[in-house]
């Protein structure tokens, strides 16, 4: 049985087994329905030209996580932005471990998924948000349907949340090879501001598949910060699916740094529904061997006097491929919109590859649109100069390297997080820098 | 010091340097000059190691010892310094985290730990206020929106951090109004002992007015064609180069 037929029959199972509303339920059988019809994607659907998906699905997935593996703090603790005080919504294996967590409900709701869908103090968020956002394509469908677990975050208006949220989802190895469908809710109010780290960390050498799918939903005036940091194992692959929708003079950055796995797929959507809206999408990919980075983005101004940045740089060593797919999509309404959008690449091997494509489909007359892609290879006038002065070369590729990322590092607001990326790219570099830019 | 014996040198197949002889000694000061297209820039990055010149024949000895097979690195870790006729930009690397990997890569290299961070930040205090640096500018981009003038300025803050035996400075004077040439003049001589050597490319004399030559050599077509005294440098000046091509086309 492929793993499509399989999903499509353990619906049922799964059905009877989770706690939910009847709403909530016909949300997830008009979603398998859909993922029925449509199938995973494969290279002849325009969006997935350049990725296929047919080495990862191969795997007889467990669909169903089981138990809950234990992990002890101490084993898994450099995975956490540990240096400073933040909440955290920890997964093992796709089951909540309350032991390494640390939620909260004290003004705000940093909880769970499972929590809010079956508790009825949270039913009128879920009722005005959950699926409100998702797209219904396959791969969302397909999560909506099994959607049960996930960090569920609700921050009422005119509150800064100083602690950054950390959500991590570990894979132990538990079964010989498993499949992960977190979906996460993310609702802040008005004039409230919160920070989001998440994490997908494989812990075994067993393929793991993880579809994930969060909706963030930032309210008038609210600022959201999202930072995800994709540095798994070669065995594990992730297709990260979000959502963004912004109320007016809303806030919203998205920071992705790839790193790792062995594909990784990100579904990055921006929706400015108000006016004086403000997105930021910005990107460092550093991969080799044969790892696969697909960033696939879509910022849709719908009202006018927005603003939206997107930088992302890519480094590519070894045989590894990226894919960088920008759409732009201007409204006829979206007077004065502003958007920017950039790709820049390294390829450090004859054998990587990069392949870039901006989409920019603009209605309005009056906008200021400008996109910019390039592949080039290391400086070489600037290698010569820093070993001129007595750096070598595996330091000084590491240094141009860091120079190139450093715009999206630029923006990075919490400095441990900052520290942990510069660090991470240091490690992938294979250098020791001394010092943190 | 440094001992160029012979040297021939070509970039993707063009000969540029047809047999070039000099020896430089401890405490001098050389001063190379010479037309464009001469091999001036050329000579000073085979000298300190750029790999798309190709040493075709002759050998480079720094303290007796052959260089010709070491990469740049090396040879800046043996005390050779390169002041470029264009420094690079490098966005996102601050002048003051630049100067410190250089230091320590160094002294990593020579089997010394880091210098410790007090250190570092006097060291560079001391050699910043030599040259009038301001310390906003420590923390900017390396050479990037720099002047032609900041640019230069802080080609010789590096070389005073990095203390080379041998300084090649190529074109430092291009892009410097008289002030600059002023400062960046005294920072190099204040740079000058018994022990360290100074060769200094230029294509006008008015450098030298400052860094005071022991010895001139004349490049033509790649080779050192005439040398003399301090006063040589006056007299290219004042004839030109097309005196010396004649005589030695005659």
């Amino acid at each position: 049985m492929d793993l499509k037929d399989k999903l499509v029959s353990s619906f049922m199972a799964f059905e009877n087994f989770v706690d939910v509303d009847a709403a909530i339920h016909d949300v997830r059988s008009e979603a398998i329905k859909t993922f029925e019809i449509q199938g995973f994607p494969t290279k002849k659907d325009e969006a997935w030209k350049y990725t296929s998906l047919n080495s990862i699905l191969r795997h007889d997935y467990s669909v169903f996580p089981k138990e809950e593996n234990a992990l002890e703090y101490h084993d898994v603790k450099k995975y956490f932005i540990h240096d400073i005080d933040t909440y955290k919504i920890v997964f093992i294996d796709g089951k909540y471990s309350s032991h390494l967590s640390q939620t909260t409900h004290d003004g705000i709701d940093v909880c769970l998924m499972s929590a809010a869908l079956s508790k009825p103090k949270y039913r009128l968020i879920i009722e005005n948000y959950f699926n409100k956002a998702a797209a219904k394509d396959s791969l969302t469908s397909l999560n909506t349907a099994f959607s049960q677990e996930g960090a569920y975050i609700h921050i009422p208006k005119n509150k800064v949340v100083e602690k950054p949220i950390q959500v991590l989802h570990f894979s132990t190895g538990n079964e010989s090879a498993l499949m992960l469908q977190p979906r996460n809710l993310i609702v802040v109010d008005e004039n409230s501001h919160v920070q989001i780290i998440e994490r997908h960390q494989s812990l075994t050498d067993n393929p793991i598949l993880t579809n994930s799918v969060t909706e963030v939903f930032a309210n008038k005036r609210a600022i959201i910060d999202y930072y995800k940091i994709q540095n798994d194992k070669d065995s594990a692959s992730l297709i990260d699916n979000t959502f963004v929708k912004q109320k007016r003079e809303s806030h919203a950055s998205v920071h992705t740094f790839s790193f790792g796995g062995q594909l990784t797929r990100n579904n990055l959507n921006f929706y400015q529904q108000g006016e004086r809206v403000d997105s930021t999408l910005k990107g460092v990919t550093i991969i080799g061997d044969k790892q696969h980075v697909d960033h696939n983005t879509l910022v849709h101004h719908i009202e006018p006097n927005c603003e939206s940045h997107q930088d992302y740089k890519g480094i590519f060593g070894d045989r590894s491929t990226g894919v960088f797919n920008g759409k732009v999509m201007v409204n006829k309404e979206a007077q004065k919109t502003n958007a920017f959008q950039a790709n820049n690449n390294i390829l450090l091997s004859d054998k990587a590859s990069i392949n870039t494509k901006p989409q920019l489909e603009i209605f309005a007359d009056d906008v200021k649109c400008s996109h910019g892609c390039t592949i080039g290879q290391l400086d070489e006038s600037a290698m010569f100069y820093m070993k001129s002065r007595g750096i070598p070369e595996k330091e000084a590729k590491a240094l141009l390297m860091f120079a190139f990322s450093n715009n999206v590092l630029d923006s990075v607001k919490i400095p441990e997080i900052k520290q942990r990326i510069t660090k991470l790219i240091a490690k992938k570099l294979g250098v020791n820098l001394g010092f943190d830019l | 010091m440094l001992k160029i014996k012979d040297l021939h040198a070509s970039v993707e197949g063009k000969a540029i340097l047809k047999g070039i002889n000099l020896e430089v000694k401890p405490g001098e000061v050389h001063a190379i000059m010479g037309p464009n297209g001469s091999g001036k820039s050329t000579l000073a990055s085979v000298i300190a190691g750029k790999e798309e010149y190709e040493v075709e024949k002759g050998e480079i000895l720094l303290e007796d010892k052959n260089i010709d097979e070491l990469a740049a690195e090396e040879r800046a870790h043996k005390g050779v310094f390169l002041s470029f006729q264009y420094p690079v930009e490098i966005p996102g690397v601050s002048v003051t985290n630049f100067i410190k990997t250089a230091i320590n890569e160094t002294r990593k290299a020579k089997g010394l730990e880091d210098m410790p961070a007090n250190e570092m930040l006097k060291l560079i205090r001391e050699k910043s206020e030599m040259l009038e640096i301001d310390r906003k500018f420590l923390s900017r981009s390396l050479n990037e929106g720099f002047s032609g003038g900041e640019k230069k300025r802080n080609e010789i803050f590096q070389m005073a951090m990095l203390e080379p035996k041998l300084a090649i400075l190529d074109e430092t004077d291009s892009g410097l109004d008289i002030d600059a040439l002023r400062i960046v003049a005294n920072g190099v001589n204040k740079l000058k002992s018994k022990n360290n050597a100074v060769i200094v490319i230029t294509h006008y004399q008015r450098l030298l007015d400052y860094i005071v030559p022991d010895y001139v050599h004349v490049l033509h077509n790649g080779r050192i064609v005439k040398s003399g005294p301090k006063e040589l440098a006056h007299e290219l000046e004042e004839k030109g180069y097309d005196w010396i091509k004649e005589e030695v086309n005659a």
